[in-house]
This record gives C-alpha cells, structure tokens and sequence, in this order.
C-alpha cells in the first residue's frame, strides 16, 4: 500500500506543517514515509506545496506528481494540480478560499470551509488543522485518537499553550 | 663571550631575502618575542603567499602555509579550534590589503584573538616589482610604469588607520624597522601585540614599514633612505589603538 | 528531520565540534541548525564573511587536528573550490556538503545534479580528487556524514558529501545509531603547538623542486588507489536479470527505482545500479554488469555528466543512453519509464 499526499496553498497557511503532522503520525505507526516540500524564495505569500507520501514498502520518488489525495487551500493550486489527481482519488478543499469545485467527475471531492470556520471559532490561520480533521474522517488514513496523540507530542513545550487550540481545530474538521 | 645568537623560534634554514631586505629582520624580532614570552611551544604560525611564503621553513613553531590573503581566515580556524594556542600570522601588504582585505578587516571586525605581522614595502615583491595596494601616489611598479595615477589606481590604504575604527582591534601600531631606535621600538610593538593576544583582548596587528631594494630599484641604504623620506609622511609611525589598558 | 537537520545532527554525533559557512539556499538549515546545537555541545559553529573565509577557516581548524564541517550549495563551492585544492594539497581531512542547486551563475535554487563534473573533475586546480558521497536517503544522509568523517581521516582528504535540494529539504525516518564507528589514525600531522616534545609541524602544500612535489603526488595517488580498492560502494536493484540496468545516484535514483518497478510491471526487465561513491566510481561493478545487461541508461539531473563515466566504465561493449532534466526540474517517473519503453524497443 502506498498513498501519495499533495498538500498547496499560500505560504503562511501552515501547508508545510500540516503535511509534517500526516508524516509524524504515519511515522508513529512505523510507516515508511517522505515529506518533501517546494521551497521558494518568499518566506510568506508566495505558493507553497508539500508532497507525503505513506507506504508499507520502501519509497523511491518522494515527488509527488499524481497525488491519491490533494488538499488544496488556494484557488492557483486548485488549478494547477487538480488534473493530476489520480482517477479514484480525492481532492479536499477549502471552500471558503476556493468557490467553484473541480469538473472532474472520476475523483471523490470534499469541501469543507475551514478558513471561515477557524475564524468563527476563534482559531485564526488553524484552517490547516481543520482539513487534517477532514482528511481523517472522509480517508481513514489514521484513528482520530491515535493522529491526535501523535500531533500533541510533536508541539514543543514551549508551545504548549497551542495543545488545545490543534485540539479544537481537529475536532471541528473530523465533525463538519 | 656570545657577540650573535639565533633566536631558539628561527630554525637553521638560512633565509632566502634578498640583500637589504628587512624581513629578515622582522623574522628575527618576532622570533626574539616568542623566546621571551617563552610560547614556541604553544604557538601556531600562518604563512602568506608573498616573499615571506617559506616562512614556514624559518620559524620553529608549528606552521601552516595558507592560500593567498586568507591568512586571518585560516588563522581565525586554529584559534578557534585550539584558543590555548598563540597564533601569529605573517603577511605582506598584497596578501593582506589587497586579496586578503575582507579576511583581515572581518577579522579584526571579530576581535579575533590572533596577532597579525603586516609588512608594508608598498610592493609586490615575489611577483616583481608590481603595484600594491599600498604602493604611493607617484611610485613606479612594472604596473604602474608611468607612477601611480590615483585618478586610474586610487589611493594607497592606510591599513592601521582603517583597522583602528573597529571594536573588535585592541591593538594597532605602525613601526619602522629602518634604524637601531625604530628596530627596538618594532620590538616593544610585536611583543606588546603578543602580549595582547595572551591576555585575550582580542586582534593585535602591527605594521612594520620595510624596504624591497631589489624592486625599489635601490641600494639598501637608499631604500632606508626613501622609507624615511617617502613612506613615513604617508604612513605616520605610531600607536593607532590601544584598549589593552582599559578596564584595568 | 530535514536532510539539512540530519547532516547537522550526525556531524555532531561524528565528533565534529567546529563548523565554518555561508548562508546560501537550499543548506542554510545545516548552519541554523548548528548555530543551535554546537554551543550546547561545547562546538562553535561560525558564519564567516564569505565561502572563502569558510573554507580557509576550514583548513585552519582541521589542520589543528580538529573534526570540521563546512556547508554550501553550488555557487558557494566555486567559492570554495581554491580552499579545497590547497586543503587536498596539505593532506588535510575535512568533510564538504554541497547541496546542489540548479546552475551555471546564480542558476536557480531547485534541485540539480550538475556540480558532478565539478565535485568527481575539478573541485580545485592541479592534481587532485576528494572522495564524493552521494546519498539517496535521509538515512544514508546521516549514516553518510558520519562515514565522511572517519573516511577524511583515515585517509587524510576532503570528504564531500553531494547532497541536492530534495534531500536537503525532505524527511524521512532517521535512526542515529545505526552505524559502527571506524578506527582512525592519531593525527601526529597537526599544527597544534609542539609543546617542546616534537620537531615542529608544517602544514603546507607548497613545494618549489619539481622532484619534491611529483612524489608527494605519488605519495597521494597511491592513497587514492587505496580508496578505490576500499571504500567504492553501490546499491543494486534488480540487476541481475536486467536488461536495461539504470544507474543515477541520489534524487535522481529514487525516481529510477520507481520507473524500475514500473517498468518491471509492464514487463520490461529494468534493474537499477546507484553508485553511492562518485568518486571514487563503481566502475568494475559496472563493466561487469556489461556481462549480462543489454543496455545501459544514465538518468541525472543536469545535461549528461556521469553518463560519461557509464560509458568509461563499461567500454564500449554496450549502449549507453541518457535522460535527464536540468535547471531544476525533476524527471517524472513517467518520463523514465517512456525512455525505458523506447529503448527496450530497440533490444
């Protein structure tokens, strides 16, 4: 089994972090795995996109160019790898950032407004967090207590404080 | 009675200058430091690219011969690597104030706690005779045939001077080694340099005003003569920065 | 962790206590990283005024007898290409990364692979080579850094480590332990301060008599013929029963693989040769794998490097092709498996 993750949106959106947390967690269960992420001379604003890639077996290309499943928090990511997914696979949106959906009729696609969502609770810049939560219920790649735990434990002490608001974050995105 | 003796710092490799040339000299002064300072054994020695190069054959410290200009760099590598090491590097003015300019100003910039012997002959000696950084205003080089033009050349650089503007430098004097008085008073400069280095105050470099007869075009005692006349009005003898005394 | 992380992390581990750099992207996380680590570690890790001051300070430091660490990414290695030669030339051990990046000039900061003339020709002027590492994982990335290490020693030469801007930049599992440590000669070289108990040393790479110079290279090939007996490694991958054997190393050996097992399941026999040492190469590997393999095909990121020592190595007794991506493209899994169609065609 292998599953090839794409992960784009604006740098500052918390895309590089988000695939870190799939990585981690698939790591805690002794799951070969890469995490390779575009980089860019901007360090905020510009487009940024990471591939994860999840695999009982040794991984060769940690580039991925035909992701299983594509999250996608901006409209140009959107646009530029949604042909490329996979038939059979899957494309998450933030439908708060990304208004029309993909024609494509061969992928399963999931909306979730996450940006608008982590502003009404309180949890401003944690839409990332809000489409892990999604990525979970609607894949199965991961028990929700078990992807929890192994997020909790990668947040440094000193950011501690953050525990509850990941905590909230991915609750809302696993139930909406 | 003794009359000469060689300094235990100077190996028996005789030197390779050519007659009126004052490294020798220089050699001989730093060498006399390390004997009084008693330190041979723990100092490191850095050779530039220039006349001096074989000075690694001539003192008898542990030696390393560096690439052209990046003396300070490599010096500021055994230092930090061993700090109870005493480290001298040994540099004409082409390695130091031309090639080597950003290596010795940010060094200095550091306070790295190296001590640097700048000999300043406004000259490329080694290559023959071409214009250095601090060749004068007027002076002739195979390179600058017709005398240095400052509207095409510039100006030469007062290292001293400039060194002297950043915090990290405890120490920057400018000698002469052209007379007995001027020779003992480079003396005092190099150990006191030394002597800087050993308490830790950080960067000491002295620049010692020297003759190249051979590319001067001049008999020695004539270029002794033209150090004084032409080379001390530009480049004025003297302590430039002296911190060592503060905060004693 | 990071690529860059990991070679941070494993130089620690490896004993060495002094780094010397440059900022310059995509490494600069091995100098971030370090600037961290090495004050807890009792190390200094120092940003010098340029690559050249770097690699200078390199040479100071290891001459002192000193396990050093210098980092770059393509640009900065021409910098540091004159420290190198005189580094090589004073028999003294260091270990080099180069995160390559797309070139030639400023080029561009994605991933390449075409510093591999420089790295295996001319890290530096006159007679010379280093000893080149390529790895593939993250791993090998930090298994690697640490062999550099004991390999700069044992022998007395600059170990370089050619990394590229995925691996720097990507994660994978990483375990610190998994590796057993070599025996290494005491450096009685070093200029350290004679302490009144030996001759002084000299470090040096200057030498005026012809006749002086040429044995000290001689002295210095004959250790480069001991590396070559000893340390070349590479990692096969279906090549026994390959028709067309692949050889790339690093990023570009990881695309390979995945075009192998395609390939493998379209019924085309596609093995994988990735050498690990550039340099020295696995060049009897290779002309022994002529024995059985129809055809041989390079993939790199740049415009056909090692391709050339394929074609050295295996001497003309078999065809070798090429595919490659530059300017910081990566080849697509696809684009491998199509050249392996067409030329299995041609079989």
């Amino acid at each position: 089994m292998m599953t090839s993750i794409l992960l784009a949106g604006f740098g500052g959106q918390g895309i590089l972090f988000a695939g870190k947390q799939i990585a981690h967690a698939a790591m805690e269960q002794d799951k070969f795995v890469t995490w390779l992420p575009s980089y860019g001379p901007e360090m905020r604003g510009g487009t940024a996109n990471c591939s994860v890639i999840v695999a009982d077996e040794e991984i060769g290309s940690p580039l991925v160019a035909k992701p299983d499943i594509f999250i996608a928090m901006n409209i140009p990511s959107h646009d530029k790898f949604k042909n490329a997914v996979v038939p059979g696979g899957m494309i998450i949106t933030d439908s708060s950032l990304i208004s029309e959906p993909s024609e494509r009729t061969d992928i399963k696609k999931i909306e979730i407004p996450a940006t608008r969502l982590a502003d009404e609770n309180g949890l401003k810049g944690m839409a990332n967090v809000i489409i892990l939560g999604k990525l979970i219920k609607e894949t199965g790649l991961f028990d929700y207590d078990f992807f929890l735990d192994a997020m909790i434990s990668s947040i440094p002490a000193s950011k501690a404080k953050l525990i509850d608001f990941n905590k909230k974050a991915l609750e809302i995105g696993y139930n909406n | 009675m003794i009359v000469f003796d060689k300094p235990h710092a100077l190996t028996d490799v005789p030197f390779h200058y050519c007659p009126g040339c004052t490294h020798g000299i220089v050699h001989r002064l730093v060498a006399e430091v390390i004997d009084e300072l008693e330190c041979e054994g723990r100092t490191v020695g850095i050779a530039p690219v220039g006349c001096s190069v074989f000075a690694y054959n001539y003192f008898n410290c542990d030696m390393i011969e560096a690439p052209h200009g990046r003396a300070p760099a490599v010096a500021t590598g055994v230092k930090r690597a061993n700090p109870e090491n005493v480290v001298f590097t040994y540099q004409g003015d082409g390695d130091l104030a031309a090639i080597g300019t950003a290596e010795t100003v940010h060094a200095a910039a550091r306070g790295e706690n190296i001590t640097i012997i700048f000999i300043n002959n406004a000259i490329y000696g080694m290559t023959g005779g071409q214009m250095a950084p601090t060749t004068l205003p007027g002076q002739v080089s195979t390179t600058s045939p017709y005398g240095r033009d400052p509207k095409i050349q510039g100006t030469p650089i007062r290292i001293c001077e400039m060194l002297s503007t950043l915090d990290g430098t405890a120490y920057a004097e400018r000698v002469s080694v052209d007379s007995v008085k001027n020779i003992k008073a480079a003396k005092k400069a190099i150990k006191k340099a030394f002597e800087t280095q050993v308490a830790g105050k950080g960067f000491s470099i002295v620049e010692v005003l020297s003759t190249c007869p051979t590319n001067w075009g001049k008999t020695p005692e004539q270029a002794l003569e033209w150090l004084r006349s032409d080379m001390m009005p530009y480049y004025p003898l003297g302590v430039y920065k002296d911190t060592t005394k503060e905060g004693e | 962790m990071k690529g860059n992380e990991v070679i941070a992390e494993a130089a620690i581990k490896a004993g060495c206590r002094h780094y010397f750099g440059y900022p310059i992207t995509p490494q600069t996380e091995i100098s971030e990283t370090l600037a961290k680590r090495m004050p807890k570690v009792g190390g200094l890790c120092m940003q010098a005024e340029s690559e050249i001051a770097a690699i200078n300070m390199v040479l100071g430091a290891a001459s002192s007898g000193k396990r050093v660490l210098t980092s770059s990414s393509s640009p900065g290695l021409s910098l540091k290409s004159e420290g190198i030669s005189y580094i090589v030339g004073s028999d003294v051990p260091c270990v080099i990364v180069n995160v390559q990046r797309a070139g030639p000039g400023l080029g561009g900061i994605q991933p390449g692979q075409a510093d591999y003339y420089q790295a295996t020709r001319a890290m530096g002027h006159g007679d010379m080579h280093i000893v080149v590492l390529a790895p593939a994982s993250i791993q090998e990335v930090a298994d690697m850094t640490m062999e550099a290490f004991d390999i700069a020693d044992i022998y007395r030469t600059p170990v370089m480590i050619l990394a590229d801007g995925a691996l720097g930049q990507m994660m994978e599992p990483v375990d610190f332990e998994a590796r057993e440590a070599r025996e290494i000669p005491e450096k009685t070289w070093a200029a350290c301060g004679h302490q009144n108990k030996r001759a002084h040393n000299i470090v040096n790479s200057l030498y005026i008599e012809p006749e002086a110079l040429e044995k000290i290279i001689l002295e210095r090939y004959e250790r480069y013929n001991e590396i070559a007996e000893k340390e070349v490694k590479y990692e096969e991958y279906l090549t026994e029963d390959a028709d067309i054997v692949i050889v790339a190393f690093g990023i570009a050996a990881r695309i390979a693989r995945t075009a192998v097992n395609k390939a493998r399941a379209e019924g085309i026999k596609a093995g994988l040769l990735r050498p690990i040492t550039l340099w020295p190469f696995p060049e009897k590997k290779l002309l022994s794998l002529s024995d059985t393999a129809k055809s041989f095909l390079a993939v790199e990121l740049n415009m056909g490097q090692m391709v050339n020592d394929v074609k050295l190595a295996v001497e003309n007794k078999k065809p070798v092709e090429f595919y490659g991506r530059t300017g910081g493209m990566l080849p697509s899994v696809d684009e491998v498996y199509e050249k392996l169609k067409e030329m299995s065609a041609k079989l």
